[in-house]
């Protein structure tokens, strides 16, 4: 090979190296978190202020502590349009840059990733949605679903009920209770919980599927409502399938005391309905508004500063905001978590599942985060990957939700052998399903 | 099984009369709707032999352009009525802009191209106006100007058959509005001479082009007017439920209307959008327990290639005989 030749061989050879060692420092020196988000199509409006608050808080720790542990997280969004198939792309996408978690932000979504978690190394976070059964860290080492499942969700709506007829479950004996839901993964996910409860609990159940085509459109399934009278509705809905069950439901007529949602809807899902929506109620479990000093360090640091995707300084503190904040609460103390187990600054997806296991998030460390209040400790184990933590009911009262009723624990007596029989189901269906081969650290 | 497919639903009409009355006009004014949504398919589609992709987000822009407008103008103190109907009008010149850009930039430079592209082009047209609209507006779902824009609230309580039977204001308003659009348009196009010229360009390019019809013209006002008709739908679902992206979907519907009512047949848009309105809630509300409930959506579809299977040429369509 001529001189001329080797310096050209060399030269090549620096610029390839050169930039894979910079990767590698830059690497060293960050943590890449991904978040899947949609803040276009037809869920936006549920996506968007969730994406808001995830990035805020993310941002604001970059901003503010330069990081977690002097470490900078990198944080992507990637658009999904509640697409499960644009999900997966979007995985696919962050995979080969190492993220250290994944948040799907959609049932449909989550669910194929389930599999594709423990070979990838890729802690999967569904907070309050996905497979509920993926509570079971035994079955589902790389899956996380705190605070509380759909089907948590759903005997804990049962139990308010039952409060509301003034006595204890076997009040709902007899009763006719609707479900109306989004007719897709997330929508269907009790509908096992509640086969099996209404034959127990001696409630009729009445369906009202609502496709996502027909979203704003429901006015079939009211008219349904309508003739079958049902004592209490309980919504499943998701985007603009909200606002319009509110809509319907107030010009129906149906009593909004006993209309009760999973923890989704938003302010303006219950405002368009104007005053006929007062008394429409969701479950919550952390609190509506800006009044804690994190979110008052958001407002300065990455707000004013510009540093926001809102659209106005109200959004920060409603109750889909706030949702991301939790959100990004557990990503960040996940990640801390794993630093202090494993000593290292730079964790991975493997250090961040541990670091999931070891959650514990207590009054005192709330305190410090600047969320005393906000809502409960959350604490986590290698068994127990939701917590089944409990719940409130909220009512809107025109202009915002406030908390009506004391934390409800779900049902576990119910809840935990059907969690436990759909997971084993789950792994014989999926066969051969890994046995958990992850160590479980003493937390 | 039998008895709950054939017998039980008419049981059920009978018994609750009330109930029925409420079905068919809650499918009468969802029908009056899917038409205003297909006039604009027809519409466009009769110009320019083009199936316009971009009709369902031009449903979901105009909406968004009118309440962005709205929020400007109230924010810059105008007086609610006067902030919507200014809004209201600065909307309907956006939609002038909006068709003239399609014919300019699409629509002109594809003269003579296979309809497939022009078809594609729609597509084009679909993400930007995505895009842009996410940009202006942000996904952010947005409340209808209703009120401000004079129509009604609340309902007309009427006691009928044994039961209560509500009409909603706003969906007269819907009914009454719609049918007035579509009315009108239908005169526009088969009474004045732009009507006579729309239905020239639509028999032959070639020839109208040959008789002095500018064909560029004729493609403005089209998607002028379909864009109108995006915009009134927009109001009117909107105020059904929010103004958001998801309005887009809404779009989805006119497809068994076009099935079932032709492409090409102003009656055939509006007859196919009763047809389809009425027969799916009836389906979903009588039939749909039998199946799990959820099928308005094929339903609909159902219904379009049933009628198909007995009249293949569309309710409206001419039967087409070729000599060979």
């Amino acid at each position: 090979m001529s001189l001329k030749n080797w310096l050209y061989a060399l030269s090549a050879a620096a610029s390839l190296t050169l930039p894979a060692v910079h990767g590698a420092q830059a690497q060293e020196e960050s943590i890449y978190v991904p978040l899947f988000t949609y803040r276009t199509g037809p869920f936006a409006g549920s996506g968007t202020p969730i994406a808001n608050g995830m990035h805020d808080y993310l941002t604001l720790l970059n901003e503010r502590d330069g990081g977690i542990g002097g470490v900078k997280l990198i944080v992507e969004e990637c658009e999904t349009g509640y697409d499960t198939k644009k999900g997966l792309e979007c995985y696919e996408s962050v995979k080969p840059k190492k993220p250290v978690i994944v948040n799907p932000w959609s049932t449909g979504i989550t669910l194929p990733l389930i599999p594709k978690a423990a070979v990838d190394k890729i802690p999967v976070l569904s907070m309050a949605y996905g497979l509920s059964a993926s509570a079971k860290g035994d079955t589902f080492p790389w899956i996380f679903n705190p605070p509380a499942t759909y089907w948590d969700g759903f005997t804990q709506i049962l139990q308010y009920i039952a409060t509301q007829e003034g006595g204890g479950i076997d009040k709902l004996k007899g009763k006719k209770i609707g479900y109306i839901y989004l007719d897709a993964s997330f929508g269907r996910e009790p509908l096992p919980l509640i086969e099996q409860l209404s034959k127990e609990l001696g409630f009729e159940a009445k369906l009202y599927p609502v496709a996502a085509a027909d979203m704003q459109n429901q006015s079939s399934q009211w008219l349904s409502v309508r003739r079958d009278k049902p004592d209490y509705m309980i919504l499943y809905g998701w985007g603009a399938l909200n606002a319009t069950a509110v809509k319907e439901a107030v010009k129906t007529n149906y009593p909004m005391e006993k209309f009760i949602s999973i923890w989704w809807p938003s302010e303006d899902d219950a405002k368009g309905a104007g005053d006929g929506a007062k008394g429409f109620k969701t479950l919550n479990w952390h609190a509506v508004g800006a009044d804690f000093p994190l979110l008052a360090d958001i407002q300065k640091h990455v707000v004013d500063a510009g540093k926001s995707q809102v659209s106005g300084k109200d959004k920060v503190g409603q109750v889909l905001y706030n949702r991301g904040i939790y959100n990004s609460m557990l990503i960040a103390e996940a990640i801390r978590k794993a630093q202090e187990i494993t000593g290292k600054k730079a964790v991975t997806g493997e250090d961040v599942r541990r670091g999931l296991e070891g959650l514990n998030i207590d009054e005192a460390r709330l305190k410090e985060i600047g969320l005393e209040g906000f809502t409960g400790a959350v604490k986590l184990s290698c068994a127990d990957h939701n917590g089944h933590f409990s719940t409130f009911v909220q009512s809107w009262n025109g202009t915002t939700y406030e908390k009506v009723s004391d934390y409800i624990a779900p049902m576990s007596d119910k809840v935990g052998p059907l969690l436990d029989a759909d997971a084993k189901a789950y792994a014989e269906k999926n066969a051969p399903w890994p046995a958990r081969a992850e160590a479980c650290d003493a937390s | 099984m039998l008895y709950n497919i054939f017998i039980d639903p008419f049981v059920q009409m009978v018994q609750m009369p009330d109930l029925l009355v409420q079905t068919l006009w809650e499918g009468l004014v969802s029908g009056v709707l899917y038409a205003l949504i297909a006039l604009g398919f027809v519409l466009i589609f009769k110009a320019s032999g083009v199936f316009n992709f971009a009709q369902g987000i031009m449903v979901v822009f105009s909406a968004l352009t009118l309440v962005g407008f709205y929020e400007k103008f109230s924010a810059a103190g105008f007086s609610g009525h006067t902030a919507a109907f200014v809004a209201l009008i600065l909307t309907a010149g956006v939609m002038f802009v909006l068709a003239m850009l399609v014919e300019r930039v699409v629509l002109r430079p594809l003269v003579n191209q296979p309809d497939i592209i022009l078809f594609m082009a729609t597509f084009g047209v679909t993400y930007v106006l995505i895009g842009f609209g996410e940009m202006v507006f942000g996904g952010d779902p947005k409340q209808m100007i209703a009120s401000e824009l004079f129509l009604p609230s609340g309902s007309v309580d009427v006691e009928m058959l044994g039961g209560l039977v509500s009409f909603q204001k706003i969906d007269i308003a819907a009914a009454v509005i719609a049918s007035v659009m579509i009315v009108g348009l239908a005169l526009f196009f088969q009474k004045t001479r732009i009507g006579r010229a729309l239905r020239a360009v639509a028999d032959s390019h070639k020839a109208a082009l040959s008789v002095g019809i500018s064909l560029n013209q004729i493609w403005v006002i089209v998607w002028f007017a379909a864009g109108l008709v995006a915009l009134v739908t927009g109001i009117m679902w909107g105020a059904r439920s929010d103004v958001s992206f998801a309005l887009e979907i809404v779009a989805l519907k006119a497809l068994p209307v076009l099935v079932l009512g032709g492409l090409t047949s102003v009656p055939g848009a509006i007859v196919g959008g009763l047809i389809i309105g009425i027969g799916e809630k009836l389906g979903e509300f009588y039939w749909g327990p039998l199946l799990g409930g959820g099928i308005e959506s094929w339903f609909a579809y159902a219904i379009a290639l049933l009628f198909l299977l007995y009249r293949p040429q569309g309710l409206f369509g001419d039967k087409i005989i070729e000599r060979i």
